[in-house]
């Protein structure tokens, strides 16, 4: 399959790593990527800071240059919603609304691809630590799709015991521009995951989302916590 | 008046903009400006509700096994009972053993029993009475409308059980019923309602499920907050 | 940012930093959940539930002004009186002249959350008469003249030790640390107010326009007594209550009870259809329903967002906000909490004021996933961030954002960012959490992310 990554923002900053992992696990599995190194962004901040036609300039190109894509893989959850969820909807009632549909339906977020659309479960990986996973919560509720996939993979991770917090399900936060604009609220909410994560002693949190990752461990890398965190395309990449 | 004018205006100007159906939405399977949904009749509306409400078993050992349960949950006492004569010397153990010194009750097939073996005191509610005169009853008797297995509920009314304060302001309330008033669900119940009285309703219908309740100090669970602390059903 | 805007900021700063706040709610809100997914399994079919009772509800409201007329036609052939109050004035001015042609002085009243809104309260004590409220919650929160904290929970945020502090201090009754001799004490002291009280002033859950009557739901017994003993009863309610036919009410109690408190049913759920009739030995001489529409129209005409008045008023979706629990009911700094609230307050009270609500959310979801009519909450949030900013940009906000856009759109700008980043990074723990970081939103209480060595976009380009 010839498959298009689309890759955030923030980990083509900060986190290439995750991309760079889930390059090589498509690859192993026999699939061409191919990745559009014109897409910077979805376009996800000004969409949720409410300036949609601002949206659209990013969206657009975006848009057009996954248009003739056969598949398209995204690292994330929260881009992944906006793709697959919020641009039907941005482009509803203009001439790209067709467009936007077809690269909808064919969107996936990564673990949901792995393991719904390839089939794949184990990758051979192995990762001797206690882990807690984080739903993020644009692939849990946007897309409907995440609870299982990241665990079913998890499974099959060699070494690996996986003890699930109370707070899994629970919004870390993050919430894009609400981190910046609402910082108390956003850092308390990160505080109440944090906690939960440590009551079950795991030595990382795994998630499908970096945004998400990217808060919590801001807060626990400036509390002197132990814990980690860590995607899960790094941790299927461990031998 | 003029105020209804203009709401029922502003009303139907807004609605000349057909809002998205549920679960569909604008983006989903439905073409915009396609029809709502079709009206359904009412007996496919009751059935439709049944299928999603919890489970009832059809018959009435099931039910009443049901009702049992649910009274459990939640602190009602059920009796299940042979005969009127059972059911009044349960009655009469309960009175003894609560010190009874007087009652509030109505006129009724099972109450008028009742009251006379308890020979207490009363204060009847069947027409007039005075409200202090309720206030200082230890308990109130009253018949019912029906059980409802599903929930574990009493459906009174202001016509079949003494007016609309007797099973709420004495501080037990006693229910006597006999088999035949058991339903299954709450669609029946409501069927059952609006075939007895077709338009002729009381002012005044209550589903009671379990004794008063609050929990708005710590979430924790206190009985009897303002209406009865005890609910006690007796059923042959 | 108007006075609401930074008053909420103030307020929300303040309750989520209060650690032992959290650690009540966190506590209280997990005893729900259990509660309530316990009596949810029990459906047969949750979810088709929630569609059936989003489908009734969309009848309800895009057929309202056929409802409302039908329902009033019926209960006023029943003895009641129906009143038509465009706005909270009206409606105040309609329940006081009520109370006033009959001479009342005592005034008893169960949950209305519709009375918090248009302040009936205040109009009524301004006006002469002692208002006391009887649910215990709300008789709490009287007692110490505050907002309802939560609108089925109103003392939610209280402890033990602080209602009966209270209670010492208002009532002179001895202290104690049982919730349920403080019930009792409240029990005590309500029971002459019943008794004696002139008028019953409820609220509504539902009004049912096929048989013209109102259903209240509630676990205490309060509202029975309230609209039971007083000669005359007034119920408050706004025009999104209605619903088609009794029958819907089978599926809606138990909805209600599970949603909001995680009951199967609460322990009272009443119809009250008109006056005392002839035959029944007591219950109010005169029966009055007073229906507001206080910018529920405006709500209705926003099509996108009409399905906000399908709202039942259970309270689910602040259960489960994480916002909520962090900030609590009384940072919104408004009658309606939580999603619901943040939804249906710029609506009711003005877009602009208000939007700060709509913007103070991370847009998780939880509230939608719980809401058991399927309103589509956090999707109106959205929308409302989308209409405030077209109505009214933030320039400064526009331009970023729009500057941003040729930085994205442009792969040579964006692989300018990286130097810059890297050079910041390297002169920014100079400036960190200081008034100087410009990312001090961030920092102060967390770290930056890393710029990586190399970008994910440098080591595809390399691989090539």
């Amino acid at each position: 399959m010839k498959v298009t990554l689309f890759i955030p923002c923030f980990v083509d900053m900060c986190y290439p790593k995750v991309g760079i992992s889930i390059v090589s696990i498509l690859e192993k599995l026999g699939h061409k990527v191919i990745y559009p190194e014109e897409i910077a962004c979805c376009g996800q901040p000004a969409f949720n800071s409410g300036y949609w036609p601002e949206t659209r300039l990013v969206a657009e190109p975006v848009l057009k240059r996954l248009q003739d894509s056969e598949v398209i893989v995204i690292a994330s959850g929260s881009c992944g919603a906006m793709v697959k969820k919020f641009y039907p909807e941005l482009f509803a009632d203009t001439p790209l609304a067709e467009m936007a549909r077809e690269v909808s339906d064919k969107t996936w977020e990564f673990s949901d691809f792995l393991v719904n659309k390839l089939g794949v479960t184990d990758l051979g990986a192995e990762f001797k630590a206690r882990v807690t996973i984080h739903d993020g919560c644009h692939g849990l509720r946007e897309l409907g799709t995440t609870r299982q996939p990241p665990r079913t993979l998890l499974s099959h991770v060699r070494g690996l015991e996986l003890v699930e917090m109370t707070e899994a399900e629970t919004c870390c936060g993050f919430g894009g521009t609400f981190s910046a604009k609402f910082p108390s609220i956003s850092t308390a909410m990160g505080d109440v995951k944090c906690a939960s994560a440590i009551e079950t002693g795991a030595e990382y949190i795994v998630s499908n989302d970096s945004s998400c990752l990217m808060h919590l461990q801001g807060l626990l890398t400036r509390q002197g916590k132990k814990l980690k965190t860590i995607h899960l395309a790094e941790v299927l990449t461990s031998a | 008046m003029r105020d209804r004018e203009s709401i029922l205006e502003r009303i139907h100007e807004a609605l000349m903009v057909q809002a998205p159906v549920p679960g569909i939405g604008k983006d989903g399977a439905q073409p915009a400006g396609s029809a709502p949904p079709q009206p359904v009749s009412e007996e496919a509306a009751a059935e439709k509700i049944s299928n999603w409400l919890p489970v009832v078993g059809e018959a009435f050992e099931d039910q009443v096994h049901l009702f049992a349960a649910n009274s459990a949950d939640l602190k009602t006492e059920f009796y299940l009972l042979g005969s009127q004569v059972e059911m009044l010397e349960r009655l009469m153990t309960i009175a003894k053993e609560e010190n009874w010194k007087k009652i509030g009750s109505h006129h009724g097939f099972l109450t008028d029993a009742a009251v006379a073996v308890l020979c207490l005191p009363v204060c009847e509610t069947t027409a007039y009475y005075d409200v202090n005169d309720l206030e200082s009853c230890d308990a109130g008797i009253s018949e019912c409308e029906a059980l409802i297995a599903q929930t574990g509920s009493v459906l009174v009314s202001s016509r079949t059980s003494g007016g609309r304060a007797l099973s709420a302001l004495p501080p037990h309330h006693v229910v006597l019923a006999t088999r035949d008033q058991m339903l299954p669900d709450l669609p029946s119940a409501i069927t059952f309602l609006k075939n007895k009285y077709t338009t002729g309703f009381p002012s005044f219908i209550s589903f009671i499920t379990g004794p008063s309740r609050t929990g708005d100090i710590e979430r924790i669970l206190v009985l009897g907050a303002h209406g009865p602390k005890k609910l006690t059903i007796l059923c042959y | 940012m108007n006075t609401s805007a930074s008053q909420f900021t103030k307020d929300a700063e303040r309750i989520t930093r209060d650690l032992r706040h959290r650690e009540l709610i966190q506590t209280a809100l997990s005893k729900y959940v259990v509660a309530r997914d316990a009596k949810k399994s029990r459906f047969q079919d949750w979810e088709e539930a929630r569609q059936t009772a989003a489908g009734i509800k969309w009848d309800a409201i895009n057929h309202l002004d056929k409802h409302l007329v039908e329902f009033a036609k019926n209960l006023e052939a029943r003895g009641g009186k129906v009143h038509w109050a465009g706005n909270g004035e009206h409606a105040r001015e309609i329940i006081i002249k009520i109370i006033a042609d009959r001479e009342a002085h005592s005034i008893i009243k169960s949950k209305v959350m519709t009375g918090e809104e248009i302040h009936l309260n205040e109009a009524l004590e301004k006006a002469g008469y002692s208002v006391v409220e009887s649910d215990l919650g709300e008789y709490i929160v009287q007692l110490r003249h505050e907002a309802p904290y939560h609108f089925v929970f109103p003392a939610m945020h209280l402890t033990r030790g602080e209602i009966s502090e209270l209670f010492q201090k208002e009532l002179g009754s001895e202290p104690t640390d049982s919730p349920e001799e403080l019930t009792m004490i409240a029990r005590r002291v309500l029971r002459s107010k019943y008794i004696t009280a002139d008028i019953g002033i409820s609220g509504a859950n539902f009004a049912i326009a096929e048989t013209g009557m109102i259903s209240i739901t509630e676990n205490e017994g309060n509202a029975r007594l309230t609209c039971a003993l007083p000669k005359v009863h007034i119920a408050l309610m706004g025009i999104e209550k209605v619903l088609p036919r009794l029958d819907d009410l089978a599926l809606f109690l138990p909805m209600l009870g599970t949603a909001g408190a995680g009951q199967m049913m609460t322990c009272y759920n009443t119809l009250y259809g008109g006056p005392r009739q002839i035959d029944e030995s007591d219950g109010p001489e005169e029966f009055h329903v007073v229906l507001l529409d206080n910018h529920r129209t405006r709500l209705l005409a926003d099509a996108e967002q009409r399905d906000a008045l399908h709202c039942i008023r259970c309270g689910a979706c602040l259960n489960v906000c994480p916002i909520y629990k962090n900030i609590g009911g009384h940072s919104y700094g408004t009658t309606y909490q939580g999603p619901v609230g943040c939804v249906i307050t710029p609506h009711l009270r003005g877009l602009q004021d208000w939007k700060h609500l709509s913007f103070a959310s991370s847009l998780c979801g939880a509230c939608t996933q719980a809401c058991p009519v399927k309103i589509d909450l956090h999707h109106h949030l959205l929308q409302s961030r989308r209409n405030a900013r077209s109505q009214k940009p933030v320039w400064w906000e526009k331009t970023a954002f729009k500057m941003f856009s040729i930085v994205a759109n442009s792969p040579f700008i964006w692989g300018m960012i990286k130097p810059f980043a890297r050079l910041g990074q390297m002169f920014h723990p100079l400036i960190k959490a200081t008034r100087l970081d410009p990312a001090i939103a961030w920092t102060r209480s967390r770290e930056l992310p890393k710029v990586a060595p190399q970008t994910f976009k440098e080591y595809w380009r390399k691989r090539k």
